[in-house]
């Protein structure tokens, strides 16, 4: 291969700064981002299972529209065409006013859509709690609310800790997104880095090892949490 | 017996001719392998206009994209291969280098700046375009100089040589303006005419080829002086002197003869998109200093 | 800023966007068949009794959940022709990285659909005498399959969205196409208002047959 490796290169003033700052910024853009979609997405989840056809409709509306355009497209969206819609004071308050907007608009684009993603792995959790369950919880004279509360939510939410885990991951990863409306988080730094010195290989590395850290530690901690909170009877990880 | 001396001197001619032209590529790495393959691999950008971007018919097109195929005709002659393929290799700023770098791209045409950290990775062809950082912004709006972006708002394209040259600018002076980072040109053309920013600062370039391309123009300028000097060239693998020359020449007989200008204008003096910039003085010059004799 | 709505430039693309819609149609298919076939034999594996196999199967999994798709491709693209000395295909490449990335999660999406039928059953396959395979191919695949398909299908339109990548290795699907003229004519607002539209519709369309398809085989 025709290349020059310069590994040192990282560690040499700014880049490393910047390495550590991008680092930075996807932890803020991801956490602050599962926040809205933990919950929002939680709710939404929730609100498909029940048997109220408005909320069912609301929440079907909202995960068919959220899900359904490619996430770039709807940072973009979010970032150059929503201020436009809104009336022309809040629109500059939007785009100048708050303190980081870029920062802002990319932790809303990104809880909103994987919410319709949560809620997708929180409707298949519930359901797939046998429906016996629920009505005997109802026979038992729980209200909707207990039903949830007592029943279908703790069986529902400790099946989907796996594909959670993967939402998990998945926002953290997809917050590389942010950088398409200037976030400069760690995929950006990487390509500013390559952009000025022209070690793309060794920066791209350093990406490459950072993500798979963040996430083996993460992936390690919801293991045991799996493990945890196990429910005898279902077919388990580690059965037999 | 004249004749039958003529003969072999001819022929003798002939086999050095070809022995020394066969030397040549076996000795190039670069020119060996594609003679092996038939087939030239041309790294291109889509959308870098008027230098390399994908026409209607979905091929690549450009000033850059006119020059490689001249050096790409001198490729089949060395190589002896007419019918040689050329095989089109969409690059991005991201992968241009990693391309080159493992072997996919023989050549890169685009709009790369040619700068001593960068020749480090590759080498370059004779420089084929002079630009520079200047500013944007609407008209009316009082921007003239960089020093007019006093607490205000300015886009910048992440990772161009434009960024670096403004935020040093900025520091130089001790100005107070803040940065809205972007992806790409049109998202900086975006952030400056939906009113994110006051000014939008890249290559002079290509802010006249954003301005013809919006819709609008009138309501835009470029500003100010030169915050940086931009040479734009043709890349090529490192490590290879013989494929490097073969370029040299082809580019140097093209400045030499004025065939360039040619070329150059129909990309740019007004070309497709209306850009209208004439050859300036020192590309004029540029291309004076270029043209080496034989 | 919609007032002059630039409907030319759209028109205009149509051809060019459908040809970048043919690769993403394609990418798609071959990728979640490939995708859903391996990520079915991990989650066995994961599940199977034998430590050393469901070892493997979870480190694999682990691996791909924990880098971004788009380092997938990368490195997968540039590190192959070094390995094999020469340039490799930019659509094989992709191909490859595609399915082993989605069978990753295929295989997570899978091994939740198992765990979540209860042990009674499998019981009650092995006191009729069906043997492991056969559990697995009766009883517990179909139903968890079926328990998963709202998930299969989300992962299968993220996949549809996701082949944009390809432009990594410089393929055009339909959202690249769409770029590269809304960057070349500098009309970003219609191409992606345009974009969004498209997508919206395919992918509901897509949604509500699984819905229909779903409530026709569920009992």
């Amino acid at each position: 291969m025709n290349y020059n490796w310069n590994w040192p290169v990282l560690i040499t003033d700014p880049y490393f700064g910047w390495i550590v700052s991008g680092l930075g910024w996807t932890i803020a853009v991801a956490s602050a981002s599962w926040v809205i979609a933990f919950f929002l997405g939680s709710l939404i989840g929730i609100m498909r299972t029940t048997e109220n056809r408005i909320l069912l409709g609301i929440g079907t509306v909202y995960v068919e529209i959220f899900r359904n355009v490619p996430l770039l497209v709807q940072m973009f969206l979010w970032y150059f065409v929503f201020p436009e819609l809104l009336p022309e004071s809040a629109g500059n308050w939007v785009k100048r006013g708050i303190p980081l907007p870029e920062f802002w608009t990319a932790v809303v684009c990104l809880g909103t859509y994987t919410a319709s993603r949560v809620a997708e792995q929180v409707r298949a959790g519930i359901t797939s709690v046998s429906i016996g369950q629920r009505y005997a919880a109802k026979a038992m004279g729980l209200k909707p609310f207990q039903v949830y509360r007592y029943v279908l939510l703790p069986v529902g939410y400790r099946l989907i800790i796996p594909p959670m885990t993967s939402e998990f991951l998945g926002i953290f990863k997809n917050s590389s997104l942010a950088l398409t409306i200037g976030v400069l988080e760690l995929t950006a730094q990487t390509r500013q880095i390559e952009e000025y010195t022209f070690q793309g290989f060794e920066a791209f590395t350093t990406a490459t090892v950072l993500y798979i850290l963040v996430t083996f530690i993460v992936m390690t901690i919801m293991q045991i949490v799996e493990k945890r909170v196990a429910i005898p009877g279902m077919v388990s990880l580690r059965a037999k | 017996m004249k004749k039958i001396l003529g003969l072999a001197a001819g022929v003798l001619a002939l086999v050095a001719v070809n022995s020394a032209g066969a030397g040549e590529v076996d000795n190039s790495p670069v020119l060996k392998r594609i003679a092996e393959r038939g087939v030239i691999n041309m790294g291109h950008r889509e959308s870098s206009v008027p230098f390399a971007f994908i026409g209607d018919d979905g091929k690549p097109q450009g000033y850059s994209v006119d020059l490689c195929f001249k050096i790409i005709d001198e490729i089949k002659k060395v190589t002896n291969k007419p019918d040689l393929k050329i095989n089109f290799v969409p690059v991005t700023s991201q992968t241009r280098i990693a391309l080159m770098a493992n072997g996919t791209i023989d050549l890169e045409c685009g709009s790369t700046t040619n700068n001593l950290t960068r020749q480090k990775q590759v080498d370059y062809l004779p420089v084929t375009f002079i630009t520079g950082t200047k500013l944007a912004s609407k008209k009316g709006s009082g921007i003239n100089e960089i020093e007019d972006l006093d607490g205000k708002v300015i886009a910048l394209s992440l990772g161009t040589t434009n960024e670096k040259a403004i935020k040093r600018v900025a520091k130089e002076k001790g100005l107070n303006i803040k940065y809205v980072m972007v992806k790409d040109h049109p998202q900086g053309w975006l952030a400056l005419s939906s009113g994110r920013a006051d000014a939008y600062a890249s290559d002079h370039v290509l802010l006249f080829g954003l301005i013809s391309k919006s819709k609008n123009p009138g309501d835009f300028q470029v500003t100010g002086r030169f915050l940086s000097y931009d040479p734009y060239g043709i890349m090529v693998p490192q490590n290879d002197s013989i494929y490097r020359r073969l370029g040299t020449v082809v580019l140097a007989d093209l400045m030499r003869s004025g065939e360039i200008n040619k070329i150059y204008n129909k990309w740019f003096n007004p070309g497709p998109s209306n850009i209208n910039m004439p050859v300036s003085d020192t590309l004029g010059v540029a291309f004076e200093i270029q043209a080496l004799p034989h | 800023m919609f007032a002059d709505f630039d409907f030319a430039v759209v028109i205009k693309s149509l051809p060019f966007l459908w040809e970048g819609m043919q690769l993403t149609l394609l990418l798609t298919i071959l990728a979640i068949g490939g995708g859903l076939i391996l990520g079915t034999i991990l989650a066995l594996c994961r599940l199977s009794p034998y430590k050393l196999l469901s070892f493997a199967a979870g480190s694999y999994v682990n691996f791909f959940r924990s880098m971004p798709l788009i380092l997938v491709i990368f490195w997968f693209y540039f590190l192959v022709p070094l390995i094999v000395g020469r340039p490799v295909g930019g659509f094989y490449s992709v191909l490859v990285a595609f399915v082993m990335f989605e069978a990753a999660y295929y295989c997570e999406i899978m091994r939740a659909g198992i765990q979540s039928i209860r042990k009674s059953q499998v019981h009650a396959g092995q006191a009729l005498g069906l043997t492991y395979q056969q559990n697995m191919r009766y009883i517990v695949l179909p139903q968890a399959f079926r328990n998963m398909i709202p998930i299969l299908l989300t992962q299968a339109i993220v996949l549809f969205q996701d082949t944009s990548l390809v432009y990594v290795v410089g393929l055009h699907d339909f959202l690249v196409n769409a770029e590269i003229i809304a960057n070349r004519d500098n009309r970003l607002i219609e191409m992606f208002t345009t974009v969004a539209i498209i997508y919206f519709v395919l992918c509901l369309s897509a949604s509500l047959s699984v819905g229909a398809l779903q409530r026709k085989y569920a009992k």
